[in-house]
């Protein structure tokens, strides 16, 4: 097994002086080649953050990140992004949103004809695999959130990135979307070959498509604990309600719990209901 | 035995908050709203005093209009003021897109433009016609040069903010694309930020035409703001309102005619899902 992205000694600090913010403190990690990843933990655990400095936009204040062994110096095409909204050209219609990277240099670095032919190949079976073919010719407010995010996936995909980030995609979507959305994705991981590193609230899903989650903790943002997901490769919606699955789930949530200071909520509810009675 | 009333409509009031309205509606409260002022005119300089140098009666303004194109050339002195504010606004425009554009998308040009824009927008453009006047003279140039003083620091300010309303993930998806800066600044900000910059077109051309009267203070001899000027000196009150209103009606194609141009070049934009 190969090593994709290395994350050696990573910390963050927002701001200067007496303003900063230690937002990530010492981060370890090593990603194989094809694996997929989930990141969970309580808000201002910091693994959106984590996840920007591994795509780039956003640039650690110590340590090192290492991608397919180079070192991370900003945005780059082999690590592909997809956000939560507002990421789609609105004025491009959804199979000009999917062939964006081909009008850039950088995807016209090899022009050949075959090759063009070869991309726009790529193109309609992106649109393909999304479930996209009716829609190629909208623009994307005429699309619900889940189509939407399915155009911003394939577009993601277009350029073939050898790690493909993602951050809260499916956070804006409603439950029912969610799951087809998980198994497309799961689907898509499959055939394209791609790491892929997946930020998330959500503790059901990190486990359903994760093969390791990575808990997160805030204050400073660190990793708290990586869990193996002991399911068999092959997901399916059943499986969430395997007694491995609950458990894994709940053994997550009260880890959550612990780290996020929620409990001063909890007593104070308790000491509210004493008051009451 | 009762019969039933008829079926109540579950459609909510006009009056309702926010309430729906047909398009009939709509057009009958507008042109309500145009036509009271109208009547309320007519019968204030009918009432009192037939002093029509304090109020004319709308019937003598349209006299007084039909009068200007008929004896004293209206059509030209329309022409050279329309010539002056579209020039002034163009000149603005020209210049403020790539400024704003810079100013949006790099912090040091921000840092060392905005701060200034926003200390000159508040000098007051009239007070510039001295120096104008000393500056580039009497000619045309000098009009447009109020006009431009008027409206292009405003201009600028607003462009830049379009600019910087671009959604973040827009930018940052192209980024990890490949994208380049330029290719980002033309492909994405450009793009993304084009409607709202046509909307701050369509806007200071407006703040635009309030300039043409302080222009034409700079010895002109046509125009609709010079006419103006010059009616108020004979006490032709008349003339007065058919310029000011007149200047109001060619604000109002100009703001209809940006109106269509938005709809025609972003179409995205007027979709329903």
């Amino acid at each position: 097994m190969t090593t994709k992205i290395e994350i050696k000694q990573v910390g963050k600090v927002f701001g200067e002086g007496k303003q900063a913010v230690e937002a990530l403190k010492d981060i370890n990690l090593t990603i194989a080649d094809n694996e997929f990843v989930t990141f969970v933990g309580a808000s201002g655990c910091g693994k959106s953050t984590l996840l920007r400095i591994i795509g780039g936009l956003e640039y650690h204040t110590a340590g090192e990140v290492l991608a397919s062994g180079e070192p991370v110096y900003g945005p780059g095409a082999d690590r592909a992004m997809v956000f939560q909204h507002y990421s789609l050209y609105p004025w491009l219609k959804v199979m000009e949103n999917i062939k964006f990277s081909r009008q850039l240099k950088h995807g016209r670095e090899e022009l050949t004809s075959s090759e063009v032919e070869k991309a726009s190949g790529r193109a309609d079976a992106l649109l393909a695999l999304m479930g996209l073919q009716a829609a190629a010719n909208a623009y994307p407010n005429q699309l619900s959130g889940g189509m939407q995010q399915r155009v911003a996936i394939a577009r993601a995909l277009m350029g073939r990135p050898e790690i493909l980030l993602m951050d809260e995609p499916f956070g804006a979507l409603d439950a029912q979307t969610r799951e087809v959305m998980h198994d497309l994705i799961l689907h898509v991981h499959k055939l394209e070959k791609a790491t892929i590193v997946f930020v998330t609230h959500d503790v059901e899903e990190a486990i359903y498509l994760g093969q390791r989650v990575v808990l997160m903790a805030p204050r400073p943002g660190r990793i708290d604990t990586i869990y193996d997901v002991p399911l068999p490769a092959q997901r399916d919606q059943d499986m969430k309600h395997s007694p491995e699955f609950l458990a894994l789930k709940k053994e997550i949530l009260a880890r959550i719990r612990d780290t996020s200071g929620m409990r001063t909520d909890q007593s104070m509810l308790e000491q509210l209901n004493m008051e009451q009675a | 035995m009762r019969r039933k009333s008829p079926q109540r409509s579950a459609r909510p009031g006009i009056w309702s908050i926010r309430g729906p309205m047909s398009r009939r509606q709509y057009w009958g409260f507008a042109l309500v709203g145009l036509l009271l002022p109208l009547l309320g005119w007519w019968l204030l300089s009918h009432m009192g005093t037939d002093d029509s140098v304090f109020m004319p009666s709308p019937l003598d303004v349209f006299r007084r209009l039909i009068q200007w194109y008929q004896e004293d050339d209206l059509l030209a002195d329309m022409w050279i003021s329309i010539y002056r504010v579209t020039a002034g606004f163009l000149l603005s425009a020209l210049i403020a897109l790539p400024l704003g554009l810079l100013i949006g998308t790099f912090r040091p040009v921000q840092a060392m433009l905005e701060p200034l824009t926003d200390f000159i927008r508040y000098m007051p453009a009239v007070a510039f016609i001295p120096l104008v006047m000393l500056w580039i003279g009497i000619d045309e140039s000098s009009k447009i040069a109020i006009i431009w003083i008027g409206t292009f620091f405003q201009m600028v300010l607003m462009m830049a903010e379009d600019v910087r309303r671009v959604p973040l993930a827009q930018i940052e998806a192209a980024q990890t694309m490949g994208a380049t800066r330029s290719e980002i600044i033309q492909r994405v900000i450009f793009q993304s930020a084009k409607p709202a910059l046509l909307d701050t077109l369509r806007v200071t051309m407006g703040w635009a035409w309030t300039y043409l009267v302080v222009a034409e203070l700079v010895a002109a001899n046509s125009g609709l703001g010079y006419s103006i000027l010059k009616a108020q000196r004979f006490l032709q009150t008349d003339k007065i309102f058919v310029g000011i209103i007149l200047i109001g009606l060619i604000g109002l194609v100009m703001d209809q005619l940006f109106r269509f141009a938005h709809r025609k070049a972003f179409p995205w934009l007027y979709l329903r899902k």
